[in-house]
C-alpha cells in the first residue's frame, strides 16, 4: 500500500438545521481507485467540495498530502472533474484545456498531448459550444490529467457517456491509478463503477455506512442466493414441500438461501433426481447490495 | 502571480473578443460620440471656444451614463455566470487565488473597456478638431477625458464584479446592477439637486454639497473634467460646484474608487462557497 494521499477525520458539515455530513473518515493511498456511492444528497459532492477547501467543514479535519485543503500544496496536487462541467461556449477545447496547464504549471507544449489521449484532437480547435456532452467529458478529462495529479475528484464522471465512452473513462481512469494517483468517483449507482475500483465507500445522509472492497462488502451483507428451481412435469407441489420454497407459477419454485447453504442445498435438489428438471442461480446483483447498504433495508 | 494573472486575463480578452463585446463597446462608443460631436457643433460661436472644446464637453456628459454601463454590462456575469455553469469550482481548484481570477478578469475588461474609449472619443475628437479648429488645451482636455473615462469604468467593472459575488445568480446580478446604474448615475444627482433646492443656499449648499457630489465616481469624473477645462467648464455648466473643490479632491475620488471597489469585491468573492 503506497502512501495516504487523503485523509479524512470524524469530517462534519451542518447547512442550516441538516447535517450534511457527519462523522465521515476515510483514506484514499495512492494509486487506489475508490467508489464513493450514495443517493442524491447523500453528502458526496459536499465532501468533494470540503475536500477542494471550497467548503469549509464545521467538524474533523480534512488533509490532502499533507496540508490543508484549499491550499496552494493541496490544489497542486488535486485535479477535479465536477458534476456536468460547462465549460465557456466561446472557447476552443485548446484554449481552455491551455489555460488550465498554465494555472497548473505545466508546459503548454503538452496540452496537445492530453487532448490526443481523450480523443480530442481533432475537435481541438473547434469552439466548446459546438460539443457534445460526451466531448465536453472528455475535456473535462483531459484537465483531471494535466500534472499528474496526486489525487482526482471525479463527480458523477460517466453520467450522460454512452457505454464506449465509459469504457473509454475507465481505461483513462486506470491508468492514471497505475501511475500513483488516487482516484475517488462519486457516483450514484454501483453498477457504473463495480469491477473499476479497489474499494467501496457508500454515504447515506450524510454518514459512511460502509468501506470495504466488493468482495467484503458482499460477505458482510450476506445476502441470500435466489434459487429458480424449475420441476418435471406437476412436481412443484412435492419441491416446495420439501425445501420450503415459494412457488412463482405452475411450475417453478424459488428458493433463498444464504451464501454458506448453497451448496446444501444444491446438493439435496440433485438427490431428487427427475423431479427436478433446471436450476437457475441468481447471485445477489450490485444493485441489490448497494440498496442493502444505501438504504439500510434488509431484504 | 503575475504569470496566472495574466493566463485569466488572456482567457478574459478571448472570450470578450468571441462573444462580440468588444465591437459592441467600441461601436456604441464611436456611434454616440461622434453624433453628440455633430450635434454639439452649434453652440461654437456663441461661447467663442473652438469646436473640439464643446466635443469633448458633450462627450464629458455622454460618458458619465455610457462608461458605468458598458462596464457594469461587462462585469456583472463573470463571477455569478461562472458559478451558475459550474465553471468556477473547477477553476478554483487550480492553484490560482481569488484575487488573482478578478485581477486577471478585471485586465482584460479594461483593456476592452479602454480600446472602446480611444476609439470612440479619438474619431469623434478627430472629427471636431478636423471641422472646427483644435488647440493644445483641447487637446488636452479630449486626452483627460480619454483618460478619466477609463478610470470611471474601472470603478464600475469593480462595483460590477462585487455585485456579481454577490446576487449568488446571473439574473441577480444584472438587477442589481442596474439598480447600482440607477442610483449612481441618476438618483444621486437628483437626490443632492433636492435637497440644493430644499436648503435654498444655506450651509449645506456652500459646504456639505460640492463635497457629497465628489463622493460619487461619476460626478467625481465630472468635476475633474470641468475644474481642469475653462473652456469645457463654460460648454457645460458645473463650475459653480467644481470652484467650491480644492483641486485634487475630484481626482482623488475617482482614483481611489477603482481600489476601494476592487478591495470590495475581492472581499464578498472570498466570501462566495461555489
Amino acid at each position: 500500500m503506497g502512501e495516504i494521499v487523503l485523509n479524512i477525520e470524524n469530517a462534519g458539515k451542518s447547512r442550516a438545521a441538516l447535517q450534511v455530513l457527519d462523522g465521515v473518515s476515510l483514506n484514499a493511498a495512492t494509486g487506489q481507485r475508490i467508489a464513493l456511492l450514495g443517493h442524491n444528497g447523500a453528502g458526496k459532492s459536499t465532501l468533494m467540495k470540503a475536500v477542494l477547501g471550497l467548503t469549509p467543514l464545521s467538524a474533523g479535519r480534512i488533509s490532502v498530502a499533507g496540508s490543508a485543503p484549499g491550499s496552494a500544496a493541496a490544489r497542486a496536487a488535486t485535479a477535479y472533474l465536477p458534476e456536468a462541467v460547462a465549460f465557456h461556449k466561446s472557447l476552443t477545447g485548446r484554449e481552455q484545456l491551455t489555460l488550465f496547464a498554465r494555472l497548473a504549471d505545466c508546459p503548454v507544449a503538452q496540452v496537445a498531448g492530453y487532448l490526443d489521449r481523450v480523443g480530442l484532437s481533432e475537435a481541438a480547435d473547434r469552439r466548446i459550444g459546438t460539443y457534445s456532452k460526451g466531448m465536453r467529458q472528455r475535456l473535462g478529462l483531459a484537465q483531471v490529467l494535466l500534472g499528474r495529479p496526486k489525487l482526482a475528484l471525479l463527480d458523477e464522471p460517466t453520467s450522460g457517456l454512452d457505454p464506449i465512452s465509459r469504457h473509454e473513462l475507465y481505461a483513462i481512469i486506470d491508468e492514471m491509478a497505475e501511475l500513483g494517483t488516487a482516484v475517488l468517483i462519486a457516483s450514484h449507482t454501483l453498477t457504473e463503477v463495480e469491477a473499476r475500483t479497489d474499494r467501496i465507500a457508500i454515504l447515506r445522509a450524510g454518514r459512511l455506512v460502509a468501506d470495504d472492497t466488493l468482495e467484503n462488502l458482499t460477505l458482510r451483507a450476506g445476502l441470500p442466493t435466489r434459487l429458480r428451481i424449475r420441476a418435471n412435469g406437476d412436481a412443484a407441489g412435492r419441491i416446495v414441500d420439501a425445501t420450503g420454497g415459494t412457488r412463482v407459477n405452475g411450475m417453478s419454485v424459488d428458493l433463498l438461501c444464504a451464501p454458506e447453504r448453497k451448496m446444501t442445498e444444491l446438493r439435496r435438489l440433485s438427490a431428487m433426481g427427475d423431479v427436478v428438471a433446471d436450476i437457475e442461480m441468481h447471485p445477489p446483483r450490485l444493485e441489490d447490495l448497494y440498496r442493502h447498504y444505501s438504504t439500510g433495508e434488509n431484504h | 502571480m503575475i504569470r496566472r494573472i495574466l493566463a485569466v486575463a488572456m482567457i478574459e480578452a478571448t472570450i470578450t473578443r468571441r462573444n462580440r463585446w468588444l465591437l459592441m463597446a467600441t461601436v456604441i462608443m464611436v456611434l454616440f460620440a461622434v453624433a453628440l460631436t455633430l450635434a454639439g457643433s452649434a453652440p461654437t460661436g456663441t461661447l467663442g471656444v473652438n469646436m473640439l472644446t464643446v466635443s469633448v464637453a458633450s462627450m464629458t456628459t455622454l460618458s458619465v451614463y455610457l462608461a458605468p454601463l458598458l462596464a457594469l454590462m461587462m462585469a456583472f456575469d463573470s463571477i455569478a455566470g461562472e458559478a451558475e455553469r459550474g465553471g468556477l469550482g473547477l477553476l478554483l481548484s487550480y492553484p490560482v487565488s481569488r484575487a488573482e481570477i478578478l485581477l486577471g478578469k478585471f485586465v482584460a475588461h479594461l483593456s476592452a473597456l479602454a480600446f472602446a474609449m480611444i476609439v470612440g472619443f479619438g474619431v469623434a475628437g478627430g472629427l471636431a478638431a478636423v471641422q472646427g479648429g483644435v488647440d493644445a488645451a483641447s487637446l488636452v482636455a479630449l486626452v483627460r477625458l480619454i483618460l478619466t473615462s477609463i478610470l470611471l469604468g474601472a470603478a464600475f467593472l469593480a462595483l460590477g464584479y462585487m455585485l456579481s459575488a454577490l446576487a449568488g445568480s446571473a439574473t441577480g446580478a444584472a438587477g442589481l446592477s442596474a439598480g447600482l446604474w440607477m442610483v449612481f448615475v441618476v438618483l444621486y444627482d437628483l437626490g443632492l439637486l433636492g435637497a440644493v433646492v430644499f436648503d435654498a443656499g444655506g450651509w449645506f449648499t456652500q459646504t456639505l454639497f460640492p463635497w457629497a457630489l465628489a463622493a460619487n465616481p461619476a460626478d467625481a469624473f465630472r468635476l475633474w473634467n470641468v475644474a481642469a477645462s475653462d473652456g469645457v467648464a463654460m460648454a457645460t455648466g458645473l463650475s459653480g460646484a467644481a470652484s467650491a473643490l480644492p483641486d485634487w479632491v475630484a481626482p482623488t475620488s475617482l482614483l481611489l474608487w477603482p481600489v476601494l471597489a476592487l478591495l470590495l469585491a475581492r472581499y464578498f468573492f472570498e466570501r462566495l462557497e461555489p
